[in-house]
């Protein structure tokens, strides 16, 4: 202890980043706090879902004991709560699987298609706003800004709808359905979910490239960019090298907050191609009074959430010489 | 053409658009008429007021419009060429090769994010012509050149991990690596304080001298060009007025307006006999909130009614933090302060309305000292409403009176704060103050964003208004002419402490402490070879310690 009171004075961006990590664990609790919450205010029980309108008072009164109902209900949220932090998210009513088992596969699932529209999106969106910010106000500009603008505008079904229509009827290069299985080779898992990247492209990429338009093209108003300038570079070495170090947190936190929406808000796309993930899984058991799933899914929902926003600022944090190298 | 001419300048027009608030864009001619010859490792300054076009003429040689500046006539020609009307790819192959350029704020240009021996080393880098080791080894002798501490590992820091003085001579630096022909220095120590801006100054001249480079040094200080340049063009309202060797521009100028900016700092004030105080500041300490260290230390100092009482010091000084304190902005740790025969309340929450009318503050920056979307009328009429209750026409007739006090006459009531002058803007905010009636007004840094000329006005304005209503002025500068023009009383403060303080007369007469005596011998002096004497008159000093 005293060692460590008198070692060498903590950097402070270690500092900053394990307060981040602190508030991070402090809103998932929290969240975690709201959600078992807002289940508990439902109307009825989960005894009264599994057994329906027509249950006697006797038979509901003995599955309230048998599934611990009667208990407070903070002894039940910390139950649930350790039982979280240990893995066991419970069992679902409606089918009494083991609802982590059921979520881990759908989640691997939901992961894999976040993660190929991302590694698509992302680069795509920067360097789409580099050159809209390169040629601000020139046709190339225009062009990008109506093209992104008008796929950002078009609702998800219907964006969906229309590459399905193109790219399996009038170029029929892509199956219309995107079923993965376990066992299938990377390859067709790949093939499989083209079509949805594709729309989940399209409806992310115009909010990525506005904001990195937007961000370098205010950093090009700095004095060092004269100075940029005036040593002769050319105007793409300039945004490259110049404005975009500084431009790097504004975008990071909105590239987070699409990444967690591919994680989180892709349920519509799911449906359309038949992808078994986790926002289709959500929408079945919340149809089903089948809380246990929807608030396990909802917290992890809520951790993706937090998680990806504390990574975009301590990006911010890590992407500032003034924090990172202090005077 | 002579062999040995480098840039060529005739008949340069320079335009741009402005936009007035509301009425329809206009084009406005910024620089016309201008012929300029400068051979090659010969320096030229530049010298006039904000808007005289100077520092536009100065990126004309770079064949460079800020914003929407155009060059529309004329020509420019470099080392043989009209490079005026260049396309972008010429441009690019000349700037940061050929003209390299040194801005105000090196702390503003230089990006945050990169290390200074990358930004350094970036143009000669990006024009092929060093190599990177090679452009590396001449930045570290460039920063040992420039007096830059560590050489060897000064360019790994990070621009914010500098100081200013530093940073401006790393501009340098950075402006000398690639060997260019001509470098382009914008007021480079205008924003420097004075004793770190002759140690700049020296600096720039010793490299300029090494390296055999031509320069224009543009600059408003007619005493700071006359240190480095072998000739000087004077400039107003974008048009030449007077052009020749330093020598003759400063002891024999033909022009009036030549006269007028050499003869600025004759402006002398009679020192009034001390008297029995209306402000008196005892002992006082602050500090700010969540910080370790005092920013006043044990200040002592008191001001008569109808004099002045002078505070200089550098930045950081705690000259500033001095006017927070006595405005009750900053309450004191320890220490009082009188005010009037009553004491004040630190805080200000327990000052009455008359505490606060009787103390007024004219700030630095008028432009943000006043609500840009009220009219002069509005502004000037508010501490009357405010502090006497006035209205109507009553109030107007006494916002009239105010305008005639200040020398502004009829018509400006109805103004905008954008329509106005810098000049101007400062008397209005000098109107503001003086609608209160108050017996003591803080004056930061009132002059200091103004040239000269008008600067010296608003001196003669505060000085006729004192002589009429008494009021005393505690003055805050960091220039010692101002000082000197209005004074009569001086506290030097260095580090939160008053380290002189006194009687004009007997504060700026020796013997000096260290102190006083940097800071008074770095006031550049118009005469050629100052520089010189004081930097040996320095070093013999810094030798005898």
């Amino acid at each position: 202890m005293l060692d460590g009171l008198k070692g060498p004075p903590v950097h402070p961006v270690l500092k900053l980043l394990v307060q981040r990590l602190a508030l991070g664990l402090l809103l998932l609790l929290a969240v975690s706090a709201v959600i078992f919450l807002g289940v508990e205010a439902l109307p009825g029980d989960t005894a009264q879902a599994i057994l329906g309108q027509s249950a006697t008072p006797q038979a509901l009164e003995n599955l309230r004991n048998q599934l611990g109902l009667n208990e407070p209900a903070l002894t039940r949220y910390f139950a649930w709560l350790g039982g979280v932090l240990t893995g066991d998210l419970g069992i679902s009513l409606t089918n009494g699987s083991d609802i982590a088992t059921a979520i881990g596969q759908r989640l691997g699932n939901t992961l894999f298609l976040a993660g190929c529209a991302a590694a698509i999106a992302v680069p795509l969106a920067i360097l789409l706003g580099l050159v809209a910010a390169r040629y601000a106000g020139r046709w190339p500009d225009k062009v990008i800004s109506g093209a992104t603008l008008t796929t950002i505008s078009l609702p998800e079904f219907v964006a969906a709808y229309f590459v399905i229509y193109l790219l399996t009827q009038v170029i029929p290069i892509f199956q219309p359905v995107a079923m993965v299985f376990p066992g299938m080779s990377f390859w067709a898992k790949l093939n499989a979910i083209a079509l949805p990247v594709i729309v989940l492209v399209l409806v992310v990429l115009a909010h990525m490239m506005r904001m990195t338009r937007a961000a370098i093209l205010n950093v090009m108003q700095s004095a060092y960019i004269e100075t940029a300038e005036l040593k002769g570079l050319s105007p793409m070495t300039m945004i490259w090298r110049h404005a975009f170090p500084n431009a790097i947190a504004p975008v990071v936190s909105v590239v987070m907050l699409n990444l967690a929406y591919l994680v989180v808000g892709v349920v519509v796309v799911e449906v359309v191609f038949s992808y078994n993930a986790l926002g289709q899984y959500l929408v079945d058991h919340v149809t089903k009074r089948d809380l246990p799933v929807v608030q396990a899914v909802g917290l992890i929902f809520a951790a993706v959430y937090i998680l990806l926003n504390m990574l975009a600022d301590i990006i911010g944090i890590l992407a500032n010489p003034r924090l990172r190298h202090p005077k | 053409m002579a062999d040995d001419t480098l840039l060529q300048i005739r008949g340069l027009k320079i335009e741009a658009t402005s936009y007035p608030p509301g009425e329809p864009p206009k084009e406005v001619t910024l620089v016309e008429g201008v012929d300029l010859t400068l051979a090659r490792g010969r320096v030229m300054g530049l010298i006039g007021e904000s808007g005289a076009g100077k520092s536009t003429i100065g990126l004309a040689a770079m064949a460079y419009g800020r914003g929407g500046v155009r060059l529309t006539g004329g020509t420019i020609r470099l080392n043989g060429r009209d490079i005026r009307l260049a396309d972008n790819r010429t441009l690019r192959s000349l700037r940061g090769k050929e003209v390299t350029y040194v801005a105000q704020s090196a702390a503003a240009a230089f990006n945050p994010a990169k290390r200074l021996m990358e930004q350094v080393t970036e143009a000669s880098l990006a024009h092929g012509l060093l190599s990177k080791p090679e452009a590396e080894a001449r930045a570290i002798s460039l920063f040992d050149k420039l007096g830059l501490p560590d050489p060897e590992t000064f360019g790994d820091r990070y621009p914010h991990q500098v100081s200013g003085g530093q940073l401006q001579r790393a501009m340098t630096a950075m402006a000398l690596c690639p060997r260019p022909d001509l470098v382009i220095f914008d007021e480079p120590t205008t924003a420097l304080d004075v004793t770190t801006q002759i140690d700049v100054l020296a600096a720039i001249k010793e490299a300029i001298r090494d390296t055999q480079v031509a320069a224009l040094y543009i600059t408003h200080d007619l005493a700071v060009v006359a240190q480095v340049s072998d000739e000087i063009m004077v400039l107003r309202h974008g048009r030449m007025i007077e052009v020749g060797p330093t020598e003759t521009i400063i002891h024999d100028p033909t022009q009036d307006y030549t006269k007028a900016l050499v003869s600025v700092r004759g402006l002398d004030h009679a020192e009034k006999p001390p008297a029995e105080p209306v402000l008196r500041v005892e002992g006082v300490t602050a500090r700010y909130r969540g910080t370790t260290f005092d920013v006043l230390k044990n200040v002592t100092v008191d001001l008569p009614p109808g004099q002045t009482l002078a505070v200089v010091g550098e930045s950081g000084s705690g000259k500033s933090t001095l006017a927070r304190v006595i405005t009750g902005l900053l309450p004191a740790t320890q220490g009082r302060i009188t005010f009037a025969g009553r004491e004040l309340s630190g805080d200000l929450k327990g000052r009455s309305k008359d505490d606060l009318r009787e103390i007024q503050m004219i700030y630095q920056m008028a432009d943000t000292a006043m609500n840009p979307r009220q009219t002069v009328g509005t502004i000037i009429g508010r501490p009357l409403e405010f502090y006497f209750g006035l209205k109507g026409a009553e109030r107007d007739a006494r916002v009239q009176d105010l305008l005639d006090q200040i020398e502004m006459g009829k018509g400006f009531a109805d103004r905008y704060p954008a329509e106005l002058s810098g000049g101007q803007k400062q008397r209005v905010c000098i109107a503001r103050a003086l609608a209160a009636d108050p017996k003591l007004i803080i004056c930061d840094e009132v002059t200091s964003a103004l040239d000269p000329l008008v600067a010296d006005g608003i001196l003669k304005l505060l000085l006729n208004l004192q002589a009429e209503a008494q009021g005393a002025y505690l003055f805050i500068t960091h220039d010692l002419a101002t000082v000197r023009a209005i004074a009569d009383k001086i506290a030097v403060m260095f580090k939160g402490e008053v380290v002189r303080y006194g009687q004009k007369s007997d504060v700026l007469a020796p013997p000096f402490d260290d102190y006083t005596d940097l800071l008074l011998s770095s006031v550049p002096e118009m005469e050629i070879g100052w520089l010189e004497k004081v930097i040996a008159h320095r070093k013999m000093e810094s030798a005898g310690n």
